[in-house]
């Protein structure tokens, strides 16, 4: 069981529950396929630094979770069936990634952003 | 009419250093943008090793955080004006 973080932009067309049941189906392929939800982030609509198919803003999910290698090939195999995911990226988490993942959901990094340089 | 060098003077030359072997930075997050645009140009470039001075290990991982913020469409790939 080896832990991974999934991000995907949806397209901003969507309406706002068509986003969440959206994010809430690649929740459930991910425990159907035996995954562990550790941590489900919504950034909600942010401009994108460039325009992907002819959009500027996109809809930011992140999901991370723990699964062994199977479940990562069902999970892009879905990404890739469905039209409203514009661009995703599943990345496995070494130790280092995910004591700073932990700090970083504790929030020690919101107060003071300087002091990520130190605690990171 | 031979060539001149000025003199150097050892002292003020500031040895570089690794920022993140000094500051106790184990992992580079591609999900946050300012801290990325440190070490990247006006242009959306990457630094090089002998302009920030970091380790081979750490360019890399800052290599790698920077091209995956890129795909993300969270850094550009070519930026105007950046900072």
């Amino acid at each position: 069981m080896n832990n991974y973080e999934t991000v995907f932009i949806l397209t901003p067309v969507l309406s706002d529950d068509q986003m969440k049941d959206a994010v809430e189906g690649y929740v459930k392929v991910l425990t159907d396929s035996g995954a562990k939800i550790v941590n489900k982030e919504i950034w909600g609509l942010k401009k994108l630094a460039y325009q992907i198919n002819h959009k500027s803003t996109g809809f930011y999910a992140l999901i991370e979770f723990d699964a062994d290698g199977s479940a990562i090939e069902k999970l892009e195999t879905e990404y890739r069936r469905d039209e409203r995911v514009m661009r995703y990226m599943t990345i496995s988490l070494d130790k280092h990634a995910v004591k700073y993942n932990e700090k970083r959901r504790k929030g020690e990094f919101k107060k003071t952003k300087q002091v990520e340089e130190v605690t990171a | 009419m031979t060539l001149q060098n000025e003199p150097i003077n050892r002292q003020d030359i500031k040895p570089k250093y690794c920022r993140f072997k000094k500051n106790g930075i184990k992992y580079i997050d591609y999900k946050d943008p300012d801290f990325l645009m440190k070490f990247i140009n006006e242009q959306g470039k990457i630094y090089p090793r002998r302009l920030t001075g970091t380790s081979v290990k750490f360019q890399k991982k800052v290599a790698q955080a920077v091209k995956r913020a890129r795909h993300m469409a969270i850094l550009p790939y070519v930026g105007d004006s950046l900072k």
